[in-house]
């Protein structure tokens, strides 16, 4: 060690000094804590495949085919987790391995691979599924081995599993708050819903149209367009005629690619907010491919965005960076699919066990402080507690927030009146 | 139907969707025209002509990227470039799998499916690795953005009117090669009669190769066109393969124009009713109509009389 | 059948290689497998349904059709209908605003039951649906096409075309079919858990019992006279025209025989995985399945099968080590199999590994009984 001039040289020694005499009994807690991790048998009754010093997990996300696109920044922020954990420690003195399987954007193939890893390799918990169709194809699989899912994408809700922890938002999570805000805020009157063809934007939209209804205003029109469908320009034709405020767009994958640059091609300037165009379905992630200067004065109800302000966020994005390049940007799936390995830590630790149903039981009302989106608190019904934000699309691929609900809102798979 | 729009407003409609129709029509032109030849002419099934066409998009990607941050004061011209290089690409490595792969299987049309179905794999699965499984957002120059406001409900994207253009002048270059050149001249007498073609001295092998190649290079430059409206990933090819065949057979296989006219129908026919019914069963009408009409006709609408 | 019929029908290498089959499929691997592979081993076998079809249309016909994913789909989706009625009892049903239908109904607002689900409340009627829709639907395809001589690449593309109709007429009607995805959470057949162990074991070798009567009856026709007259209009097709002969027909009944197959595997899987989703009724396993039967070999029913098996069996291994590569690996294989054996694993075993067999066994000049030569195979 270099000694330099600084006017007060031994203090500075004096205080790293202390500093050391006050971290060493902490180092010693800590080993002893370690050594201490408590038996595999007390600790996994189940079979699981924990051994005294690891404990095995599963990775299932599509790494190939058209999924691969949305499902990669899910594996990353659960891979980033996943060592943040095993640097601290691990579980219950225990390192966390994974093993990573690809579902290949197939459903079958997702229900294989789920199969797979919870008969053959016994995994104490699974992070994974994208899509609802995934999710679906392997639901019946952890019910039947008893499994436990974190699962991390918004999605239509009607669903509450005992074996899923939903670490994304169901719908009304998403819809509602989006709504009276543009309602409120910029006197929107009339709405346009489009989406992709399938589950979860035909349930969402209907969501909306229902509350939309109940708040006296009028949907002027609905449209539905196969997945990967890449001309939009009929659409974007009738959305002029029909003169709506909003356009309330949930369109998927490739499709949000084209629908947003046909979109802008025809002359509709979102800046200008005539009609502004409010989304739930875009992340960062899909800004990558669309180009900011092509979304940019969009608006987007998520409950995170990268550019969020707060202690654990900037951590967490800092992390995200260093661990996966700079360039990466990180949306609101890769943020809930972060927590879940979180989450399955702090359930694992309250139960003092791996055991499925000890985490099941441990995990309603269990918080997380540490969350990049803020707090986040487990509900009964296996959904998080959470905000909704939204979103103003710059050109540089990011979100200025613009308004966030005070109140955490509470998950309601089933909302009443909305069915 | 009709009833709750007023007179001008059915005008627009039918202008703005006639004008919808007209940019389909192109986007089928540019993805059928260079399997019209490969898949027309020399009858082989390429199911890795979605691949060629991302190949040029990727192509136009990295051009960006490069004029970005190089050449910035030149970016407004990048486009051009950059189609010529997604030109080059496309058909270095299209003379390169006929040479490989292709040749052999001329007299088993089938199997060329299958084996191109297999290369398209791999090219997705080269893409995913080299680019990433996210997808590429292409920057555009300016002058290609916005639009042109005829009235305030009609307004022409500049890029659309690009795309037209583009469309109009490979078109023009097809037509020109397959009918006028020397090439042409020899592909169309390989495709008629290959031995004799060679007993008069063509070399039907670099003949081969060459249409081939170039079928792929159009490929390509679909591909760089598309980046302006459509998204460019791994996996975007796969969209449009399904499409691109019905127009080729649609139009009956080995006549260019009848590719043409086919686009111009389907187009017109799927964006008229787009616009009257929901995006689902539009298309399910559209390609309904023309399988029940290739069942009627099944050489086609254009063809020479040959049954086979 | 007599004794001479039999050995008609099934040559002495035919039957060596019937019992070899019969023995790995319904000895070795239950005894050698765990549960959990068997039943990958069973969903891999009702693609075997698919690629014998193919033999008879594609191989010995000469039809291609990049459609059979269609026929997969809809008698899976029969045997779907079916289970997910007897899954959606009001019982179990409780929490939807309309109990007693199929929770995908209910989500999308529906409050009745479809007309064309109702006799789906039925087993019979299930089984008699699971071969009749899938072969009707083939006899109206083939009638249409055909009478109309539209055959070979124009075929293969029209059929393409019509599964990718299917696919987007099933997402967009979710209401009526569960959309994306699919039928799912599928329990009981009669109130029999068809997901336990035992069940799976049983449904195995249901299956595999299956495949073999569908083996046989594929080996009926090949060696029929019109297994012949296909293989005549595959090489010839105007000849056969000529001779009097409505090749039309025979196309139709080869092309359902092919469809009806399918739909067995269909709703086999259906009854082994426990859903039933769109995405089989795509192009890209349409594909996927006539790849099955290339690699193993368009002309043998045999080859067929190990084909199928060997690709999944690769697929899953390859999927589980390298996810990243596997798909390099799936391209080479076809582009490998194409180019160097277009007739598939069946070719590099009558070309190579009986010779082989053969000279070793001439070795041994002790077996005198072992020397005959065996017959020439009609491909």
């Amino acid at each position: 060690m270099k000694i330099s001039n600084t006017p007060h040289p031994p203090s500075k020694l004096r205080r790293r000094f202390i500093k050391g005499l006050i971290t060493l009994p902490a180092t010693v807690l800590l080993s002893t804590m370690v050594f201490a991790a408590p038996p595999t048998a007390e600790v996994n009754t189940t079979g699981l495949a924990v051994t005294d010093d690891t404990v095995k997990v599963g990775i299932l996300h599509s790494i190939t085919g058209t999924m691969a696109i949305s499902e990669t920044g899910s594996v990353q922020a659960e891979k980033l987790a996943i060592e943040q954990i095993n640097a601290m420690g691990g579980i219950l003195g225990r390192q966390i391995e994974y093993t990573q399987e690809d579902g290949a954007s197939d459903w079958p193939t997702f229900a294989e691979k789920s199969k797979k890893l919870l008969v053959k390799d016994k995994v104490a918990a699974v992070f994974g599924c994208w899509t609802s169709a995934s999710r679906k194809a392997v639901l019946p699989i952890f019910e039947q081995y008893n499994g436990m899912l974190y699962y991390p994408t918004f999605y239509e809700g009607l669903e509450q599993s005992p074996n899923v922890i939903y670490t994304g938002q169901e719908a009304t999570q998403q819809i509602i708050a989006g709504i009276d805000w543009v309602v409120k805020n910029k006197g929107a009157k009339k709405f346009f819903l489009l989406g992709s063809d399938y589950i979860w934007p035909r349930t969402s939209n209907k969501i909306a149209r229902k509350h939309i209804e109940k708040l006296g205003l009028k949907v002027v029109g609905e449209e539905y367009y196969p997945l990967g469908h890449t001309q939009f320009n009929s659409v974007i034709n009738k959305i002029k005629l029909k003169k709506p405020d909003v356009i309330y767009a949930i369109v998927v994958g490739g499709s949000n690619v084209a629908f947003y640059k046909q979109l802008k091609a025809a002359g509709i300037d979102m800046t200008k907010e005539k009609p502004l165009v409010l989304t739930i379905s875009v992340t960062e992630d899909e800004i990558l491919g669309i180009g900011g200067e092509n979304i940019v004065g969009a608006y987007a109800a998520m409950k995170y965005f990268q550019s969020l302000t707060n202690d654990n966020n900037e951590a967490f994005v800092k992390a995200f960076k260093k661990r996966w390049g700079d360039d990466i940007v990180i949306g609101d799936v890769t943020q809930a699919a972060y927590l879940g390995p979180w989450l399955w830590k702090a359930a694992v630790e309250k139960a003092g066990s791996f055991d499925i149903d000890k985490i099941r039981k441990a995990s309603p009302g269990l918080e997380l402080t540490t969350a990049p989106e803020g707090y986040v608190r487990i509900h009964p019904n296996h959904h998080l507690w959470s905000k909704t934000r939204i979103g103003h699309a710059r050109s540089d691929g990011q979100y200025d927030i613009v308004f966030e609900t005070d109140e955490l809102i509470e998950p309601d798979p089933f909302p009443k009146g909305y069915q | 139907m009709f009833s709750e729009y007023s007179m001008t407003e059915l005008t627009s409609i039918f202008a703005m969707q006639g004008f919808a129709g007209l940019l389909l029509f192109s986007v089928f032109v540019l993805m059928a025209l260079g399997l019209a030849i490969i898949f027309g002419q020399m009858g082989v099934i390429n199911m890795a002509h979605g691949e060629f066409m991302i190949l040029g998009a990727y192509v136009t990607y990295l051009t960006s990227l490069f004029f970005s941050n190089y050449l910035p004061s030149l970016f407004g011209g990048y486009f051009f470039v950059a189609m010529i290089l997604a030109f080059i690409a496309t058909f270095t490595l299209g003379a390169f799998v006929e040479w490989a792969m292709i040749r052999h299987l001329y007299k088993r049309p089938l199997d060329t499916l299958l084996a191109t179905w297999g290369l398209s794999l791999i090219l997705q699965q080269t893409y995913r690795t080299v680019f990433g499984a996210r997808e590429v957002g292409v920057t555009l120059p300016d002058w290609l953005m916005g639009s042109y406001a005829i009235t305030d409900l009609i307004e022409v994207p500049i890029n659309g009117i690009f795309v037209m253009v583009l469309t109009l002048f490979i078109t023009f270059c097809v037509y020109l090669l397959m009918q006028k050149s020397k090439l042409g001249k020899q592909t169309r007498a390989v495709v008629q009669n290959r031995a004799m073609a060679g007993a008069v001295g063509i070399n039907t092998e670099k003949v081969d190769r060459y249409t081939f190649g170039i079928g792929c290079g159009i490929a390509g430059v679909a591909g760089s066109a598309f980046t302006m409206i459509g998204s460019t990933g791994p996996t975007s090819g796969q969209l449009y393969i399904v499409d691109t065949f019905l127009v080729v057979v649609f139009g009956g296989a080995s006549n260019l124009l009848g590719t043409v006219a086919a686009a111009f129908t389907i187009s017109q026919a799927q964006s008229t009713m787009e616009f009257f019914l929901s995006g689902s069963s539009a298309k399910v009408l559209t390609l309904l109509t023309v399988v029940i009409i290739l069942m009627l006709r099944p050489q086609g609408l254009f063809t020479l009389k040959i049954r086979r | 059948m007599s004794f001479t019929g039999l050995r008609a029908l099934l040559p002495k290498h035919d039957l060596r290689a019937l019992l070899i089959l019969a023995a790995i499929i319904i000895i070795v691997m239950p005894l050698f497998l765990d549960i959990f592979r068997l039943n990958l081993v069973g969903k891999y076998l009702t693609y075997a349904f698919v690629a014998l079809g193919l033999v008879l249309c594609w191989g010995l016909g000469g039809i291609l059709s990049l459609g059979q994913g269609v026929f997969f789909g809809l008698g899976g989706y029969c045997m779907a209908m079916f289970l997910k009625l007897e899954a959606s009892s009001p019982e179990q049903t409780a929490i939807q605003s309309t109990p007693g239908i199929p929770d995908f109904m209910d989500w999308n607002q529906l409050t009745e039951l479809p007309w064309f689900w109702e006799p789906f409340h039925s087993l019979s009627f299930t089984l008699l649906a699971v071969i009749a829709v899938p072969a009707l639907f083939a006899f109206i395809i083939g009638v249409a096409m055909f009478k109309r001589r539209v055959g070979g690449v124009y075929f293969a593309i029209i059929t393409q075309a019509i599964a990718a109709i299917l696919t987007i007429l099933i997402i967009g009607q979710q209401g009526y079919t569960g959309g994306v995805n699919g039928i799912t959470d599928l329990r009981t057949l009669l109130g029999w858990d068809i997901r336990t162990n035992s069940a799976q074991y049983i449904l195995y070798f249901i299956n595999a019992i299956l495949l073999f009567a569908c083996l046989l009856a594929a080996q009926v026709i090949r060696k029929s006279k019109l297994g012949r007259l296909l293989v005549a209009m595959r090489e010839r097709e105007d000849r056969v025209r000529f001779s009097g002969y409505d090749v039309a027909n025979f196309k139709i009944f080869v092309f359902c025989i092919a469809a009806v197959f399918s739909a067995i595997g269909g709703a086999m899987f259906t009854l082994q995985v426990g859903f039933m989703s769109p995405s089989f009724v795509g192009i890209v396993p349409s594909i996927e399945m006539v790849i099955y039967c290339a690699v193993g070999g368009r002309l043998s029913i045999f080859g067929a099968i190990y084909g199928t098996l060997l690709v999944n069996w690769a697929k899953t291994i390859f999927s589980e080590s390298f996810p990243e590569l596997w798909l390099f690996a799936m391209g080479a294989l076809f582009i490998g199999v194409v180019m160097a054996f277009p007739n598939g694993l069946a070719d590099l075993y009558q070309s190579y590994a009986l010779p082989w067999l053969k000279k070793q066994r001439l070795r041994l000049p002790a077996r005198l009984g072992g020397v005959k030569t065996p017959q020439k195979t009609t491909k």
